[in-house]
């Protein structure tokens, strides 16, 4: 075996211009994969963590029907047993309420409709990431004060700044009228446009007030110590849910459930990704079929002077597959140290794709783009390359064993 | 006879001209067949907005796009129709229109809308509102004061039907919240649920009288019967009216996201014709090299013969031009069979319709072939493919006949 080895890799370099050539092309097309699929991939975590710990969180309890249809009257009453069922659950790292009612609100010209949001300051800023988007002014200081953030847009579109007085104006609980003067305290910016436009926060004690709620709330959101533990941490909690005795009956909903688009949007990326990248592949086995189909058919001489001597055919479709191996894995080592480099300088710098801010926001993603290396990154698209370009190989090296050593000798 | 001692020359190895031939065919076939697909893309995104109350060319108030208020409406729609009946060519259609945003309320829901005074026959003719109506009827021309068309998706939400109640509320032009309750006459279907729950259509003068607003519109709303004319229109339009009262934008204007979007995609397209292209481009220039290398006695021979460099290099470039082009050609006729055959049916992405949503994405794609692409891919490949020919070419053309003797 050690001087097949050697065989092998002096052949390579009979023909050094062809060899590099090929090297080239697989190293291509490794580079590409690892830098692309670095990209896709720590794009997607990007999406998924910049939408979902903005406001969404990873698990939201809701009475029945709320989901559908935001009924200020269908309410999870108890939150207190709730949370005790959170608090004993090791997959949920930590949790917040929420109450919400769509009301009108109105600076001194301008009435828009908002959805007004009761929220825990403390206890918010540790499931989501509100507390720190706030561009102008202060976040919410907690008790019942009438204070309220805004998001960007809207109070562009109300003409207010921080310290301006705003009428709030909506439908409390029982169905009489919610009315009050709120102060601004803050103005935020999430980056989701949506949220920015539409969303003004309150203290869950303001809103218990002004909304007649009673202690009850509309949503209990929670997140997880990681993705992965969202699932399990959701059955749990169900049938922990299941067992309380509630008026209205509370079901657990995860985040896929509650941006169904979020995870489609990245599967028709991620497949439409997948499309391209195997049509490279393809193109690139095609590309370098022939450098393996040359090895073996300006040899035809060669090998029947080895068949001759007694090599056997399965020692050199071996040895012809070694070579291929050997070319295929310098190439593969180049393309992964250079798709890894170039991924790695990308992943400390970021990628700022100039003028498209507004469309990445409209996907969900930050103004950078960061790609991240791991080892799902580095090895899967070099694998598929190498599954490939050693299929391409075979053909030729199977050939090799048809070979008859004196009509071999006697080829041209 | 460059062109025939080439042509033969190919053919010497059939099975590495089939390989290598191969490589370009597909390189080819994915650039066509997948900017077939993208066009059709995009293609679809472009026509749905313009339907969707977009058009050709829209005419406001210099700040109602900023800030769109009933407050910055046209309060002289007589000069802005002037100006456009003088300027618009035959065949183009065009709306008035209010439209603010609102609160719509029933017994039990309430949210925010955008509310939309057409003019029911005209609007039929510029957006896709005329043909969406499902259930029940369309906005009636006259005397329809009363009258609303909302989305299915909005009607699910606030469990109401044709016949029930609902009553809108905004801000009036005296500065004062005016409501208004409406009676639901129909209900019509959009390619995205957002667009149902978004807009509700009434009467214009229902909704000028709803808000005190007189005859002032918000905004002119108009169709061509050629996009490619809006640019023209637009300067036309903007010699009349005065820029300080009056902003007249087109498409490309109106919905700068989607143009932006399929500038990005574009340039990624570029991107990966590239792509493939260095991907078969290796392999290009190693078979020709190939081809080359094993003639080195045949090269030392003709240039003995006094064949001059450049007349080797002419001669390789040759093959090489011919390969590509024979690829590109069966490249080509494969792309635009494979479009033409999923054109019938489009891809239907509808198992991933929220997520197509959120990417406002269509949710049928039907390929379309755009000239200018093929065009386009056709050239990398053959401007490219000449280029990596060059290194063999001129490796033949430095063949000395004295190297060729020594090489077996």
């Amino acid at each position: 075996m050690g001087i097949d080895l050697k065989i092998a890799w002096r052949n390579i370099w009979r023909n050094r211009r062809r060899s590099i050539l090929t090297i080239l092309a697989i190293a291509f097309a490794c580079l590409l994969l690892v830098f692309m699929l670095s990209f896709q991939l720590g794009s997607y975590a990007d999406m998924i963590r910049f939408s979902l710990r903005i406001h969404t969180g990873h698990l939201q309890i809701k009475a029945d029907g709320y989901q559908k249809d935001k009924d200020i009257r269908k309410v999870v009453s108890d939150p207190g047993a709730v949370a005790e069922i959170l608090q004993a659950q090791p997959g949920v790292a930590d949790y917040t309420f929420r109450a919400n009612a769509f009301s009108l609100l109105s600076s001194h010209d301008r009435t828009y409709g908002v959805m007004v949001s009761g929220i825990d300051p403390q206890r918010e800023a540790r499931v989501t990431t509100i507390k720190h988007v706030i561009r102008q002014g202060a976040y919410l200081s907690g008790g019942d004060n009438n204070e309220a953030i805004i998001g960007n847009l809207l109070a562009e579109n109300l003409k207010v700044g921080a310290g301006d007085e705003m009428v709030l104006l909506g439908q409390a609980r029982d169905g009489s009228v919610a009315a009050s003067m709120l102060t601004v305290t803050g103005i935020f910016s999430s980056g989701q446009t949506d949220m920015d436009r539409s969303v003004a926060l309150i203290t869950l004690d303001t809103f218990d007030r002004l909304y007649f709620m009673r202690g009850a709330v509309h949503e209990v959101v929670a997140v997880c110590p990681a993705l992965g533990d969202v699932k399990p941490a959701q059955a749990a909690v169900q049938k922990a849910l299941d067992g309380l005795k509630t008026r209205r009956h509370l079901r657990v909903w995860n985040w896929q459930e509650l941006i169904p688009g979020l995870l489609q949007g990245i599967k028709i990326d991620f497949f439409s990704g997948i499309i391209f990248y195997m049509i490279m592949v393809i193109v690139v086995a095609f590309s370098i079929l022939n450098t393996f189909l040359m090895a073996v058919f300006e040899r035809t001489r060669e090998f029947g002077v080895l068949l001759a001597l007694g090599v056997t055919h399965g020692r050199l479709t071996r040895l012809l597959l070694l070579e291929s191996s050997f070319l295929c894995a310098v190439g593969m080592v180049a393309g992964i140290t250079g798709g890894a480099l170039i991924t790695l300088y990308f992943q400390q710098n970021g990628i700022h794709i100039s003028g498209a801010s507004e469309i990445l926001k409209s996907y969900g993603l930050p103004e950078v783009l960061r790609p991240r290396l791991s080892w799902v990154t580095i090895i899967s698209g070099p694998a598929v390359v190498f599954a490939v370009t050693f299929l391409t190989a075979l053909y030729p090296a199977l050939r090799a064993r048809k070979l008859k050593p004196a009509a071999a000798m006697h080829a041209a | 006879m460059y062109r025939q001692l080439a042509w033969r020359n190919i053919w010497r190895n059939p099975k590495r001209t089939a390989v290598i031939l191969t490589a370009v065919v597909i390189g080819v076939w994915s650039m066509i067949f997948l900017g077939g697909v993208m066009a059709g893309m995009y293609d679809a995104m472009i026509e749905n907005q313009l339907s969707a109350l977009t058009g050709h060319i829209q005419i406001h108030h210099p700040d109602y796009r900023n800030d769109p208020v009933v407050e910055y409406s046209i309060n002289d729609p007589a000069i802005v129709a002037n100006a456009l009946q003088r300027v618009l060519p035959p065949g183009a259609v065009r709306a008035d229109r209010v439209r603010v945003s609102a609160i719509a309320q029933n017994a039990r829901h309430s949210a925010g809308i955008t509310m939309v005074g057409i003019q029911p026959e005209k609007e039929a003719e510029i957006s896709f509102i005329g043909q969406a109506v499902t259930e029940g009827r369309f906005i009636k021309n006259e005397q329809d004061d009363y009258g609303i068309v909302i989305g299915r998706a909005l009607a699910e939400d606030f469990e109401t039907k044709i016949g029930k109640k609902l009553i809108l509320m905004s801000q009036g032009a005296d500065g004062e919240i005016q409501s208004r309750a409406f009676r639901i006459v129909g209900i019509y279907q959009a390619q995205m649920q957002a667009t149902e729950k978004a807009y509700v259509f009434v009467s214009l003068p229902a909704a000028q009288d709803m808000l005190k607003m007189g005859n002032a519109i918000s905004e002119v709303a108009v169709l061509l019967p050629d996009r490619g004319a809006t640019g023209q229109v637009v300067s036309a339009l903007r010699e009349r009216l005065p820029q300080n009262r009056y902003e007249v934008a087109g498409f490309r204007e109106l919905m700068p996201l989607i143009t932006a979007q399929v500038e990005l995609w574009d340039t990624f397209m570029i991107l990966w014709y590239v792509v493939i292209f260095v991907a078969m481009g290796f392999g290009i220039t190693n078979t020709i090299l190939m081809a080359v290398m094993e003639r080195i006695r045949e090269f030392g021979l003709v240039k003995s013969l006094g064949m001059r460099p450049r007349q080797i290099v002419a001669l390789v470039l040759m093959e090489g031009s011919l390969l590509l082009a024979l690829g590109i050609l069966i490249g080509n006729l494969t792309g635009f069979a494979s479009i033409w055959a999923l054109a019938q049916r489009g891809i239907d992405l509808s198992v991933f319709a929220a997520g197509a949503e959120r990417f406002s994405i269509p949710r049928i794609i039907y390929p379309t072939i755009h000239m200018s692409d093929v065009i386009r891919a056709n050239l990398v490949v053959l401007v490219l493919g000449i280029l990596v020919s060059l290194y063999p070419a001129i490796r033949a053309a430095r063949i000395t006949p004295v190297e060729a003797l020594t090489k077996t």
